[in-house]
C-alpha cells in the first residue's frame, strides 16, 4: 500500500489545522453558514436530515487493517457504532457532531486517511476495481495509477472550482469491468497495445443522475508517459467548456453531447500538445516509486486440502464459496469478498465491531489488506485457501458470512430518505424488505446472477440506471413513489436500463419485483440463462406482461 | 393566481449538534415538533423567518415546512420528509425517536 511521505503527512496535517479554526471560526460567529459551507464541503462534512455526515476517502478502495480498526474507532467514539460504506467506495458517518469533526479528522491522519475532495466540486476520490492486484483477468493493477491520479488531483489549483464534480475511476481488466467506468467522467481502462506496452484507453463522459450516459471512448491508447498531461488536458477543456449557467448541464457528460466528442478529441489534443512538455517526466519518475508499495505480498506455498475438505463437507460453507469466492492470480489464492448485505440489514453499514473483526482477519489470513467495493462490501484480495474455513467460521461468528455476493439480495442503495438531504424517497428499507422477501421465499440461489441498485432520488448515487432492476425513488404528490428500470449494465457492455412504465407506491414495490423476477423465471431458457440475458433475449414486453398483470388482463 | 397560504412552522438543524430543530412561539428553539408554534398567518410566518434566519450562531439551514393540527392541537408534518425529520431513519431506531 501507498505510505505517505513527509511531505503527504504535513500537507495533510496543515489542512486539518485550518479546518479546526475554520470550525472555531463557524462556532464563534466569525463566519457565517454561507462563508464555512464551501469550506466544510471541501473537507467532506454535509448537513443531512438528521444531523451533519462526514464523508471519508478511502482512495481506490483499499484499506489496511490499521486503517479500518480506525475506521471502527471512528464510528464507536464519535458516531452511534457503525459506518456506511458506500457507491463510491467511501465511508460516511451519519451522525458527527460539529464541534467533533475536527478530532476525527485528527484520527483519520494517524492512518493516512482523510475527507478532503470527497465532496464540492473538484475531482473527488478516485476508484478502481475492488479486485486490483488480486484478480486473474487483470493487464496491470490500477492501484498505482489511481494513486498518482489522486497526488495529481489533491488540490490541484486549477481544478478547485470546477464546473461540477467530476469521478475517475481506473480498472485493469478491460474485459470484466468491475468499476463501471463508463459512467464515469473519466473512465481508464489499463490496456496493452501491439507492442506490449501498457498504456490507456480513456472513456470520457459517462455519468449517471438525470441525464444517464454511457462514455465514449475519448483516445484508444494513451502511453503511461502521457497519462497526467492528458488527463490534465481533458479537464482543462471541460473546465473551460463546461456549462456553469445550469448545473444539471455541467458534468462533463453534457459537453461532450453538447460538442460531439470529435470536437472534444481534438480540443484535448490541442490542449495536449501545448502543456504536454511541461510535465517533463516527474510524473513517470513518481509512478514508478508508487508502483513499489504496490507489490505483490509474499505469496505462501502451502497445501489447500483443508479448504477442500471443509467444502466437500459442509454445505453451508460450499454455499458461502461457491457466492463469495473469485478467482485469484494466484491458483492457490482466492479472493474473498464479506457480504454486508445480511437478508434485511442496511446494505453497506458494519458496524464497530465487525469492522474490526474484518481488519483482524486480514492481519491473520489476507496480508493486511481490505477492499471496499462500489457493490457496498468488503473485500480480502489475498487469501490462501487453506484459510478459508477458519475465515468463515469468524465472519459467522460477526454475521458477516452472508453467501449472496452477485445475487438478488446484495443490493446497492444509496442512504436515501432515511439520512440524505436531497433523497426524494427511501431506498434502505426497499433494499432490506426485497431481500428479506427473496430468502424467505429460498428463491436467491435458483434467481442466479442479479443485480438490483436502488436510488432515493435522480441523481442516482445508487446506480439504479445501471442495475440489471433498477428502482428510483421518487415524491410524486407527497407521497414515495418507485420507478422500475430494467436491462441496466454495468459492466464493459454498460446499458442504461429502460423503464418499465407507471411507478409503484412504497408497499407496492416489492410485489412488483417479485412478479418482475417471478417472470424471468418462466421467461428463461434455462437456468444457465441470467436476468440480463434474458432481457436482452425478449426484450420489455414480456416483462411488462408480469409486471403490469391488471394491463394486461383489461387489454385481453 | 398565488397560491393560498398554508400552516408553516419554521424549522432548521442545530448549528453544533446537527439536529433538527424548530421555533417555539416565543422565539425559542425547541426539539420536539410539538412544542413549535404554528404559523398561520403569511405576513407573520415571513418575518419570524427572517428573526430565525438572523440566529447565525446557534442554526443552520432554516426555512418554513408546512404543517397542521394534530388531534391534540400540536403542529405535525403534512408530507414525509418532515415526518421523517421529526422522527429519525426507519432502519435504525436513531435520532429523535430514540431521545423522546
Amino acid at each position: 500500500m501507498y505510505q505517505y511521505n513527509d511531505f503527504d503527512s504535513a500537507f495533510l496535517a496543515e489542512r486539518n489545522v485550518q479546518f479546526r479554526a475554520q470550525v472555531a471560526r463557524r462556532i464563534d460567529g466569525s463566519l457565517t453558514e454561507d462563508e464555512f459551507k464551501p469550506l466544510r464541503l471541501m473537507n467532506g462534512l454535509y448537513l443531512q436530515l438528521h444531523a451533519y455526515m462526514l464523508r471519508v476517502a478511502i482512495p481506490y478502495g483499499t484499506l489496511s487493517s490499521a486503517q479500518m480498526d480506525k475506521l471502527a474507532l471512528l464510528a464507536e467514539k464519535w458516531d452511534k457504532g457503525y459506518g456506511h460504506f458506500t457507491t463510491r467506495q467511501n465511508i460516511q458517518y451519519n451522525w458527527p457532531k460539529l464541534n467533533d469533526v475536527p478530532d476525527m479528522l485528527d484520527a483519520l491522519a494517524e492512518v493516512n486517511l482523510h475527507a478532503i475532495q470527497t465532496s464540492g466540486n473538484t475531482i473527488r476520490n478516485v476508484t478502481a476495481d475492488h479486485f486490483a492486484g488480486a484478480a486473474a483477468d487483470e493487464v496491470a493493477d490500477p492501484r498505482p495509477v489511481a494513486e498518482l491520479i489522486r497526488q495529481w488531483s489533491t488540490d490541484h489549483p486549477e481544478f478547485q472550482a470546477l464546473p461540477r464534480k467530476f469521478k475517475i475511476a481506473v480498472s485493469g481488466a478491460i474485459e470484466n469491468d468491475r468499476a463501471v467506468i463508463k459512467a464515469h467522467d473519466i473512465g481508464l481502462y489499463i490496456v496493452k497495445n501491439d507492442a506490449g506496452e501498457i498504456g490507456y484507453q480513456i472513456v470520457v463522459g459517462g455519468g449517471l443522475g438525470r441525464t444517464p450516459m454511457i462514455g465514449k471512448t475519448l483516445k484508444e491508447f494513451v502511453k503511461q508517459e502521457d497519462l497526467l498531461s492528458y488527463l490534465e488536458a481533458t479537464v482543462s477543456v471541460w473546465n473551460l467548456l463546461g456549462r456553469r449557467d445550469n448545473k444539471y448541464k455541467a458534468r462533463i457528460k453534457i459537453t461532450v453531447h453538447e460538442h460531439g466528442i470529435e470536437e472534444i478529441r481534438q480540443r484535448v489534443e490541442d490542449r495536449f500538445q501545448l502543456i504536454r512538455p511541461t510535465f517533463g517526466g516527474f510524473d513517470v519518475e513518481l509512478l514508478k516509486e508508487i508502483e513499489t508499495f504496490f507489490a505483490n505480498p509474499t505469496f505462501k506455498s502451502a497445501s489447500t486440502d483443508t479448504y477442500t475438505a471443509a467444502y466437500d463437507a459442509d454445505p453451508l460453507f460450499r454455499s458461502w464459496a461457491d457466492a463469495n469466492l473469485a478467482t485469484h492470480k494466484n491458483a492457490d489464492y482466492s479472493i474473498v469478498t464479506i457480504s454486508l448485505k445480511k437478508h434485511g440489514d442496511t446494505p453497506g453499514d458494519a458496524s464497530a465491531d465487525q469492522m474490526r473483526a474484518m481488519a483482524e482477519l486480514a492481519r491473520l489470513y489476507g496480508h493486511d489488506e481490505l477492499r471496499i467495493s462500489h457493490e457496498q462490501n468488503v473485500i480480502l484480495p489475498h487469501v490462501h485457501k487453506s484459510d478459508l474455513p477458519a475465515i468463515y467460521a469468524a465472519l459467522k461468528e460477526h454475521e458477516l458470512h452472508t453467501a449472496n455476493i452477485g445475487l438478488i439480495s446484495d443490493i446497492i442503495a444509496c442512504p436515501g430518505m432515511d439520512y440524505c438531504a436531497l433523497a426524494t424517497a427511501r431506498s434502505i428499507p426497499v433494499a432490506q424488505q426485497i431481500a428479506t422477501r427473496f430468502d424467505e421465499l429460498k428463491l436467491e440461489h435458483e434467481i442466479g446472477h442479479l443485480q438490483i441498485k436502488i436510488s432515493g432520488c435522480i441523481n442516482a448515487c445508487g446506480h439504479h440506471h445501471v442495475g440489471h432492476i433498477g428502482i428510483l425513488g421518487l415524491d410524486r404528490a407527497g407521497v414515495e413513489n418507485y420507478q422500475i428500470t430494467l436491462g441496466g449494465d454495468a459492466t464493459n457492455s454498460a446499458a442504461v436500463g429502460q423503464r418499465v412504465g407507471p411507478g409503484f407506491a412504497y408497499d407496492e414495490i416489492v410485489p412488483a419485483i417479485e412478479r418482475t423476477v417471478q417472470g424471468y423465471l418462466e421467461l428463461r431458457e434455462d437456468e444457465n440463462e441470467t436476468f440480463i440475458q434474458t432481457f436482452n433475449r425478449v426484450g420489455m414486453a414480456p416483462f411488462k406482461a408480469f409486471i403490469y398483470p391488471e394491463a394486461q388482463a383489461n387489454a385481453a | 393566481m398565488a397560491r393560498a397560504f398554508t400552516p408553516k412552522v419554521i424549522t432548521a438543524n442545530h448549528l453544533l449538534e446537527g439536529d433538527v430543530i424548530y421555533m417555539t412561539d416565543t422565539g425559542e428553539w425547541t426539539r420536539e415538533l410539538c412544542n413549535a408554534v404554528l404559523l398561520t398567518d403569511e405576513a407573520d410566518a415571513d418575518l419570524r423567518l427572517l428573526e430565525a434566519q438572523q440566529q447565525v450562531d446557534e442554526v443552520v439551514g432554516v426555512y418554513l415546512a408546512d404543517a397542521k393540527t394534530d388531534d391534540n392541537g400540536n403542529p405535525t408534518p403534512t408530507h414525509f420528509r418532515e415526518e421523517f425529520r421529526r422522527t429519525g431513519p426507519s432502519n435504525y431506531f436513531h435520532g429523535k425517536q430514540a431521545e423522546a
